[in-house]
């Protein structure tokens, strides 16, 4: 399926959970910001939900410093 | 004749520096004319500009708005006096930060951090060496209470999480997200955004090192929140946190929550 992720279309496999795609990434779940077409995700939702074609996703990733 | 003194236009009779002292400050011990410091007298024209000055001598909270008004656009001054800022963090990000929209004359600041002022920090946090050990928002308000000690600071003095941050920042109009850690930078940011999507959160990520300023930009992820800094140089060893680079990104959160607060667009290229 397609999805957006940060701007740019992409393609992934189906099912998709947004743990999974974080995995694939290399992000670390705790350190991320998620929100799935426009809807802030929580990080304790991040194994339950699963992304659908056409889904937008923004993803920010923190690093250390400030 | 109508010449501004002190920032204020008035109509005076006085022709002469000296003359316009005795009627309005005759204490006054430094004189100021459009913008250099004088020790004659000097005749004065038309639209000059005056400062005087009495030296030590504080401000009260009439003549400090009035100066600020007078710095600021009409209208500029009355939306940030009445606006409340929340700052979560005050190291190098929230030090400058709060520093900067007490410059500008903000109504409120509320600032939080578990941390004390370590020698470390010294680098390029806003304390001062004979601050080392005090509650980093003890010694924050203290700064801020000398440049500007209208500004109205409300300190919090512990770690925020996912229970006490609504509570905390429950009067802020805008937050800033300004820890170091980025576990902490993630909680805050879904906390808030489920909290008050329709109150603008303006993090930082990515500031660390010495290379060049240019990367440091703000943008809008989505709305109500905006994202300082170059998303990658983290602070690690051999890359550490320096003044100059975290300071530009101090700023430009500082300048994204102004914009806001004015009704500007922070990353659009209008003026308010």
């Amino acid at each position: 399926m397609k999805i957006t992720l940060n701007g740019k279309e992409i393609l992934v496999g189906n099912p998709l959970s947004i743990v999974a795609l974080l995995a694939e990434h290399d992000l670390d779940s705790t350190r991320v910001a998620v929100e799935l077409n426009r809807e802030v995700i929580c990080a304790n939702a991040f194994a339950t939900t699963l992304l659908s074609d056409g889904d937008s996703l923004e993803i920010i990733h923190f690093v250390g410093g400030g | 004749m109508n010449i501004r003194l002190n920032e204020q236009l008035i109509a005076t009779t006085a022709t002469t520096l000296f003359a316009l002292r005795d009627a309005h400050q005759p204490d006054a011990d430094v004189l100021i004319v459009n913008g250099f410091p004088v020790r004659a007298d000097q005749p004065l024209g038309e639209g000059d500009q005056v400062v005087l000055i009495k030296r030590g001598a504080v401000p009260d909270a009439a003549e400090m708005e009035a100066l600020l008004t007078a710095r600021h656009t009409p209208g500029v001054h009355q939306r940030i006096k009445s606006a409340t800022v929340g700052i979560a963090g005050a190291g190098g990000l929230g030090s400058a930060i709060a520093i900067a929209l007490a410059r500008c004359g903000i109504g409120r600041l509320i600032i939080a951090d578990f941390d004390v002022v370590e020698p470390s920090n010294l680098n390029r946090q806003q304390y001062f060496i004979d601050q080392l050990g005090l509650p980093k928002v003890d010694a924050l308000r203290a700064n801020l209470q000398r440049i500007n000690p209208f500004v109205k600071v409300a300190a919090f003095y512990g770690r925020l999480d996912h229970e006490n941050l609504p509570q905390v920042f429950a009067m802020a109009d805008v937050l800033v997200e300004a820890f170091d850690a980025p576990d902490q930078k993630a909680m805050l940011v879904e906390n808030w955004r489920k909290a008050h999507p329709e109150r603008p959160l303006v993090a930082a990520s990515g500031m660390a090192g010495f290379g060049t300023a240019n990367t440091i930009a703000t943008r809008r992820v989505g709305e109500n929140f905006y994202l300082v800094g170059d998303e990658t140089t983290a602070a690690a060893a051999g890359c550490g946190l320096m003044a100059p680079r975290v300071g530009v990104a101090a700023h430009h959160q500082a300048n994204a929550v102004l914009r806001l607060l004015l009704g500007a667009d922070p990353v659009g290229d209008n003026h308010g």
